[in-house]
Formats: structure tokens, C-alpha cells, sequence
């Protein structure tokens, strides 16, 4: 990058990006076709409808978000290479929108069908903590001033809380199966009627992308922060 | 120590004990940094008897989450004083200047906050026993073994993120969010498996629990070992 000429125009144009939109597009198209052309479950009535944002928001949080941030952590720390750890931060932070959006959403769910906001069951509480995880992977990113060492220590991290999150689970079931509790089964899903099949299908692959675009429009600002980061340096 | 001075360099274990030995002499030597955790500990110990209604909670059913929080935050003040006390003058370019594997730095250091641990602990479960009149008999063996194998787990991992936080801009809060979601397997192992003892259970009761204990311990202190020289500047 420094060869001799600093170079003066950004290495991204600064422009929308287009799949950001039709990401957008799909989910509003996701929440017409969940309200208004998608049957009410029997049982639990309206509530289930959140099933559309919940569930697919949890898949990508903990097995998108999540797995790429380890696998891009243990990369870096291999390769050194600045690009995977602006995959690993990316990740990691657009990761925390949809743990935050499955933690909102989980306990307006489970306050109508289990009749409690928040029950110490095994996904709740390793989701719970990953989301802990996250924001002290952020937290710590944000501590680090060098550049080099912040990568180090947050893919440090990132392949340690790999490692956490099954402990969790496995302590947490063995919690939970030796102190059973009245209402802590989830309803074990029935096969889906085709109908919602379709919208859960639906809402999935719009998410997915929405989750690609968010993960893009990160990467490229971080790009462009260490490119200005870089130039300053230059001119210091 | 000076036989090593002039001769070959000394093996990962060898060099390991030498930098234990080094940090638990700065602390015997001053003591603050223990005596300030003990103290705090006992502290925590008589505080939480009041912050229950006792007439309606049993004592023997306080005593393990008791016992386990307070080590925990104890832990925490010992281990922030690890790398810490390597700051004032830059006394950690010594021992990375040092002919000596970088995995035996950690190995140290784990080992001098295992001490600490197991000082502090050493006081604290008597108390508890003491404070919150546990019959406690033939259990206390197999309890020292549920704290020995919790502290293995609490340090291992402690230590690496003590090496990470005091390089950065809030060194005395990270820590502590670093660390806590990795001690929730610890502490939950640990608590669960006192509190069988504890209320005289048979210790396979305990089983389960323990076999997440020493999976926990062979995990995270393979892992932080190999991880560390990561945490050190070239």
C-alpha cells in the first residue's frame, strides 16, 4: 500500500450497496407474506408469527455469525492476514444485531406460549452468553489502540469462546435435566404445513442476505477506516 | 537461581517454576495484593450471610453459591495483579528478553496465580464452613478436590486474558468481562458439585459434574497454553 506515492483516492468507492436494498426489499416482503398470507397457527395463534424473525435470526447468529468469526480468528492467526480479521470484527458485530434481535424477540414469544419471559433453558442461556461474548469482543477491540496486537487479541478470543460455548450448554442441560422444571420443553416442532414452510423458507433466504449485506457494509468500512488510518500515519 | 545464570538455558518446566518462583516472592515479599483478596473475601462471606433472609433459607443451601461467587471475584483481583505488576518500568521486556519458551511465561505465571488461588481458597472454605456451620466430614476431601480442579480452570484462563487486558485502556473492567462468561462452566461445575457434598451426598452425585470440571481444565489449559504466545508483542 505505501509505495512511495501515497495514493489519494479510498480503495472503495463510497456508494450504496445494492444488495443492502434487496435484502431490505425481501424482509418487508417476508412480513407481508407472514401477516397477511400465512395462517395462524392452531395452537398458538399470532405469537407464532415471530417465529419468522426469531428463529432464522438465532440460525444465522450462532451458526453463520458466530462459526465465521471463530474460523476467521483461527485464520488470522495462522495467515496475518489484516483481511480476515475485518471478517472476524464484521462478523462479530452484525452477529450481535441478530443475538440481540433472537434475545428481544425469544422472551415476547416464550411470555405467551410458556407463560414466562425468560427460562434458564440450555439454548437461551448459551445464547445468552454468547451474546455476553460478543459485546466483550467488541469491548475489547475498542480497547486496543495498535492495530496489529487488537487483531491478535480478539482472534485470541474468537477461538476461545468457540470453544466456551459448548461448556455452557453441556453445564446447562446437565443443569436443567437434574433439576427438571414444569414448563421448559419448547414445543417439539411439528412438521411445518406447507404454507409456512414457504414463508419460514422465505424469511431464511432473506435474512441470509440481509446478514451477507450488513456483513459487506461493515467489511467495507473497516477497510476504509484502516486505509485512513494508514494516511494519517503516513502524514505523521 | 544462579546456577542457571551462566549456564544453558533452562527446559519449559524449569523456566516455568523459575518465573513462578519470581512472582510469588514479589508477593510474599509485599503481601498486599493477597491479604487485600483474603480480606475481601471474607468480607463477601459475611456480607452474603446477611443479604439472605435466614430463617427461610438454610445456610447449607447458601454456602456453595457463597463460596464459589466470592472465590471467583477474588480470583479476579489476584489474577489483574499477574501482568500488572510487569508494567511498572517495563519489567516484562526482561522476561520476554529472557532465552526462554514464551509458553513457559504463561506456565508461570499460571502456576504462581494458582498458589494465590489456592491460598485464598484455603482460608475461604473454612469460613464458609465455619460461618454457615456445614457438617461437613468425610466430604472435605473430595471438596478440596472440586476446588483444586475449579481453580485449575479459573486460572488457565484468567492468566491468558490478565496477559491481554493489561495492554489495553481499561485494563481493571475488561478483565472481569473477559473472564466471567468463561468462569460460568467453573463456577456452575463447582457449585454443583459442593453443594451434593455439602448436603452429605454421595460424591458419585457429584460425577457428572466433576467429569465437566477436568474436561474444562484439559481444554482450556491446552488451549490458553498454545494461545499465549499470541498475546505477546513480537
Amino acid at each position: 500500500m505505501t509505495s512511495g506515492q501515497p495514493s489519494v483516492s479510498p480503495p472503495i468507492p463510497s456508494q450504496r450497496d445494492p444488495l443492502l436494498w434487496v435484502a431490505l426489499l425481501g424482509i418487508a416482503a417476508v412480513y407481508v407474506r407472514a401477516l397477511a398470507f400465512t395462517p395462524i397457527e392452531a395452537r398458538q395463534g399470532a405469537a407464532q408469527k415471530i417465529m419468522y424473525i426469531h428463529a432464522t435470526s438465532a440460525f444465522i447468529a450462532l451458526y453463520v455469525a458466530f462459526v465465521l468469526m471463530a474460523i476467521a480468528s483461527a485464520l488470522y492467526l495462522w495467515l496475518k492476514d489484516e483481511k480476515l480479521d475485518r471478517v472476524a470484527e464484521s462478523s462479530a458485530e452484525v452477529g450481535l444485531c441478530f443475538t440481540t434481535v433472537v434475545l428481544a424477540t425469544g422472551p415476547i414469544w416464550g411470555k405467551t406460549i410458556w407463560g414466562a419471559w425468560w427460562t434458564w433453558d440450555a439454548r437461551l442461556t448459551a445464547t445468552l452468553f454468547l451474546w455476553f461474548i460478543i459485546v466483550a469482543y467488541l469491548l475489547l477491540r475498542g480497547a486496543v489502540e495498535e492495530r496489529g496486537r487488537r487483531a491478535r487479541y480478539s482472534a485470541v478470543l474468537g477461538i476461545l469462546a468457540s470453544f466456551l460455548v459448548p461448556f455452557i450448554h453441556l453445564s446447562v442441560y446437565l443443569f436443567r435435566t437434574l433439576h427438571p422444571m414444569p414448563i421448559l420443553l419448547k414445543p417439539s416442532a411439528p412438521s411445518l404445513p406447507n404454507e409456512m414452510l414457504v414463508t419460514f423458507l422465505f424469511s431464511f433466504a432473506a435474512f441470509t442476505l440481509l446478514f451477507l449485506a450488513l456483513l459487506r457494509t461493515r467489511y467495507r468500512m473497516a477497510t476504509l477506516r484502516d486505509w485512513v488510518a494508514d494516511r494519517e500515519q503516513e502524514r505523521a | 537461581m544462579t546456577d542457571h545464570a551462566a549456564a544453558s538455558p533452562p527446559g519449559t518446566l524449569a523456566a516455568a517454576w523459575l518465573v513462578a518462583r519470581k512472582d510469588l516472592a514479589i508477593e510474599f515479599r509485599t503481601r498486599t495484593a493477597f491479604l487485600s483478596a483474603l480480606v475481601f473475601a471474607l468480607l463477601g462471606v459475611t456480607i452474603f450471610y446477611f443479604a439472605w433472609d435466614a430463617t427461610a433459607v438454610a445456610a447449607a443451601d447458601l454456602a456453595p453459591g457463597v463460596l464459589w461467587v466470592i472465590f471467583t471475584f477474588a480470583g479476579l483481583l489476584g489474577l489483574q495483579r499477574s501482568f500488572g505488576s510487569e508494567l511498572a518500568d517495563r519489567a516484562v521486556d526482561g522476561l520476554l528478553g529472557a532465552p526462554i519458551a514464551r509458553e513457559a511465561i504463561y506456565l508461570g505465571k499460571a502456576l504462581a496465580n494458582l498458589v494465590f488461588v489456592a491460598g485464598i481458597l484455603a482460608v475461604t472454605i473454612p469460613a464458609v464452613v465455619l460461618f454457615y456451620n456445614l457438617p461437613l466430614g468425610a466430604g472435605i476431601g473430595a471438596l478440596a478436590g472440586i476446588a483444586a480442579l475449579a481453580a485449575v480452570g479459573l486460572v488457565a484462563v484468567g492468566t491468558l486474558f490478565s496477559a491481554m487486558a493489561v495492554n489495553t485502556r481499561m485494563a481493571e473492567l475488561l478483565l472481569p468481562m473477559l473472564s466471567l462468561p468463561f468462569f460460568v462452566p467453573v463456577v456452575m461445575a463447582a457449585a454443583q458439585s459442593s453443594a451434593r457434598l455439602m448436603a452429605g451426598r454421595p460424591v458419585a452425585e457429584a460425577w457428572p459434574w466433576l467429569r465437566i470440571l477436568v474436561a474444562f481444565d484439559i481444554v482450556f489449559v491446552t488451549a490458553c497454553t498454545l494461545a499465549f504466545p499470541f498475546t505477546l508483542d513480537e
